[in-house]
């Protein structure tokens, strides 16, 4: 039995491995164009993970991501930049993660007491709020038209296209660097998230989601718990804010409204609420789809150009049209997302391939999270 | 004085309006316990509509239409798409986040069909204005004004009088003690979503009428205000909506109305000064102004 656990474990490790290695190789391989879409959709996965701790987990709508990301990003620029205190980029980083950290706090008193769809709003004053301070603290957003994001440097080594840099043959710009930067940071998320989940104050998060009364009783403080998760996935939310100021190199207020939001919301449905994996796939998902067509447009069904004539169905409409009827379909018909399907393809396949297993060796899945939060059925 | 008065009078207007799309929202909650966030982009198609048929038949007939059709795609969505969810508190969170999918795809329909149009929608009181003593007001206020009360009463005795308000107020209640009561919970849910449906399609007018330059495509961004007004209300409350409603219309109007003295706060602070109400009323009372706090049994 116990060396059956370690080669699952070597085997666990071993898939670990070649997937860090794979996700290496692009910068080797693709032009700066696949390497933006991946940096992208690392810093939405790095979001997308922390609302996923908060509304999978947590069972709190909140509708006010993209503040938290706009603390984030503009925390670093105004930190490490000019005007400002003009901090040595490195200690910027965590210092602006922090302060989402801290603006996430701050928002407690209403965090912690008001719940569900109630949060939802109260967020979304966040946003409009937050977009309104964006575009008049001038001395320190830059206003309208935002400010130029300094570049990240670590002990020497700058995150930008100067220097010449030669890897392997390979000539390394501004994304290729930040693709590693990228990756250690989502790496970062990813084990801290499931750690998280594993952990007490996350099966106390899950409790408070499945019966707030319930966990109650049970001994979890629930405002603090509440407030905790909302903490946290501010934080997740200023790294997530940060590497999108590197990737970007400009930080504009009007990047940071409902609408992004609303697409962190979309990312963590489609990929099936509460997993870090079904966060990162609909990160991938949400943030790839429009990019990808508006590169092929011309060779799309139905599809017209960007900036063709006016009324045509632009990729961005498109994409738009997909992916909210994405999240409607997901819902209705697949209510635990990309995950819950990815898996149940996976038990089907497993079944298939040892169908006569002996009991010690098949693991029971765990029931899917949707079907434990839902309290009873439709009884009429 | 008159600033004063002139910041009241529009309040009060924007405030009716305001009510109206609350109003819409309260009863889609107390019907289905789901938050609708298609509700701006609902009242972007019942305003697209009237701006499209107005030149054929008329104001009076565009709207009449429009409001039909709009309480009918209102109640479709709820029949056809939303109710396959289930009627239990954990399915109406899911529904809510579907809502935000359909207003993805509704509102990225309409923004096309508009661009960046200025749609007029042929209402009859054009740029005129009354003297009502020392101020002026335009007319479009004060119809908005007085079409609010006529129909804000009218639902009102709708939920008093009738048997479908008695089932929805039985349904808000207790969801299962009313279906075993035989209350058709389908039928009380799909009427309600097309009563809301009609009441955004009404707004849609009042919010594009003058001093408003016309329907753009974020006219329906602007109904979003109403989410604050439903929330400091309580969410199941309609008297709640209608107090919150006025709260928010009058503060808006009043921050603009004073923007020159308020200007540490920024331009364009009447934008999210609604915002700001809320989440001072929600700090101090989670649940609303006129919201109950839950009783909870395992």
């Amino acid at each position: 039995m116990s060396d059956r656990i370690t080669a699952l474990l070597t085997h666990r490790r071993a898939t670990l491995l070649v997937v860090a290695v794979l996700l290496c190789l692009p910068p080797f391989y693709l032009d700066a164009f696949w390497l933006r879409i991946g940096l992208f959709s690392m810093a939405a996965a790095i979001g997308a993970v922390g609302l996923a701790l908060l509304s999978g987990t947590a069972g709190q709508l909140s509708l006010g991501h993209a503040f938290f990301l706009a603390v984030g990003a503009y925390g670093y620029t105004w930190l490490a930049g000019d005007p400002g205190p003009g901090l040595p980029t490195a200690l910027a980083v965590p210092l602006a993660v922090l302060m989402a950290g801290l603006a996430g706090g701050l928002f407690s008193p209403v965090a912690g007491r008001v719940k569900g769809i109630y949060l939802g709003i109260a967020t979304l004053a966040l946003v409009f709020l937050g977009h309104h301070v964006l575009l008049t603290a001038e001395s320190v957003t830059g206003g309208f038209n935002g400010r130029s994001v300094p570049p990240l440097s670590l002990g020497g080594f700058t995150f930008d296209s100067d220097g010449g840099l030669n890897v392997l043959g390979v000539p390394f710009g501004a994304e290729e660097r930040l693709w590693f930067l990228g990756l250690a940071l989502f790496a970062l998320t990813w084990f801290t998230a499931r750690g998280l989940l594993r952990s007490r104050p996350g099966r106390a998060l899950a409790a408070l989601r499945d019966s707030e009364t319930a966990a109650a009783v049970m001994g979890v403080d629930v405002a603090r718990h509440r407030s905790a998760a909302f903490v946290v996935s501010s934080m997740y939310a200023g790294l997530a804010g940060v590497l999108l100021a590197l990737a970007f190199r400009r930080v504009v207020p009007d990047y940071f409204g409902l609408v992004l939001s609303v697409d962190y919301l979309a990312m963590i449905v489609i990929g099936g609420l509460g997993s870090v994996a079904g966060a990162t796939a609909g990160a991938v998902f949400v943030t790839a789809l429009p990019l990808l067509m508006t590169r092929y447009a011309d060779q799309l069904p139905l599809v017209a150009a960007p900036g063709s004539a006016d009324g045509a169905v632009g990729p961005t409409e498109a994409a738009r049209y997909l992916y909210g009827a994405a999240i409607v379909l997901v819902l209705l018909y697949a209510p635990d997302g990309l995950h819950g399907l990815a898996r149940r393809a996976r038990d089907r396949l497993r079944r298939r391939r040892t169908p006569t297993t002996a009991p010690d060796t098949a693991v029971p899945s765990p029931p899917p999270p949707a079907a434990a939060a839902r309290p009873k059925e439709h009884t009429p | 004085m008159t600033d004063l008065l002139d910041s009241l009078l529009g309040g009060l207007a924007l405030g009716a309006v305001y009510a109206l799309v609350a109003l819409g929202f309260v009863v889609i909650f107390k019907a289905s316990g789901v938050l609708n966030f298609a509700h701006g982009s609902l009242l972007l198609f019942g305003g697209y509509l009237v701006a499209v048929l107005h030149d054929d038949l008329g104001f009076a007939g565009a709207l009449a239409l429009a409001v039909v059709v709009t309480a009918a795609l209102a109640g479709a969505l709820d029949r056809f798409l939303l109710q396959r969810g289930g009627h239990d508190a954990h399915s109406a969170h899911v529904q809510t986040i579907v809502t935000i999918g359909i207003d993805i795809v509704l509102l990225t329909e309409l923004a096309r069909r508009i661009g960046g149009d200025l749609l007029t929608l042929g209402d009859p009181w054009g740029d005129a204005v009354t003297e009502l003593g020392p101020v002026t007001v335009a007319d479009s206020r004060l119809a908005a004004i007085a079409v609010s009360a006529v129909v804000i009463t009218g639902v009102f005795a709708l939920f008093r009088f009738t048997s479908w308000g008695l089932s929805l107020r039985a349904a808000a209640e207790d969801m299962e003690a009313a279906a075993l009561m035989g209350v058709r919970l389908g039928r009380v849910r799909a009427g309600a979503w097309c009563l809301a449906g009609a009441l955004a399609a009404l707004a849609a007018v009042f919010l594009a009428a003058f001093p408003a330059p016309g329907l753009e495509r974020t006219t329906g961004q602007i109904a979003l205000n109403a989410f604050p007004a439903a929330i400091l209300g309580g969410l199941a409350s309609p008297t709640g909506a209608l107090a919150g409603s006025l709260v928010i219309g009058l503060t808006e109007a009043l921050v603009v109305g004073y923007q020159s003295e308020l200007h540490v706060l920024g331009e364009g602070f009447g934008d999210v000064a609604p915002y700001a109400v809320m989440l001072l009323v929600l700090l101090v009372r989670p649940n609303g102004l006129f919201g109950a706090k839950g009783a909870a049994r395992v």
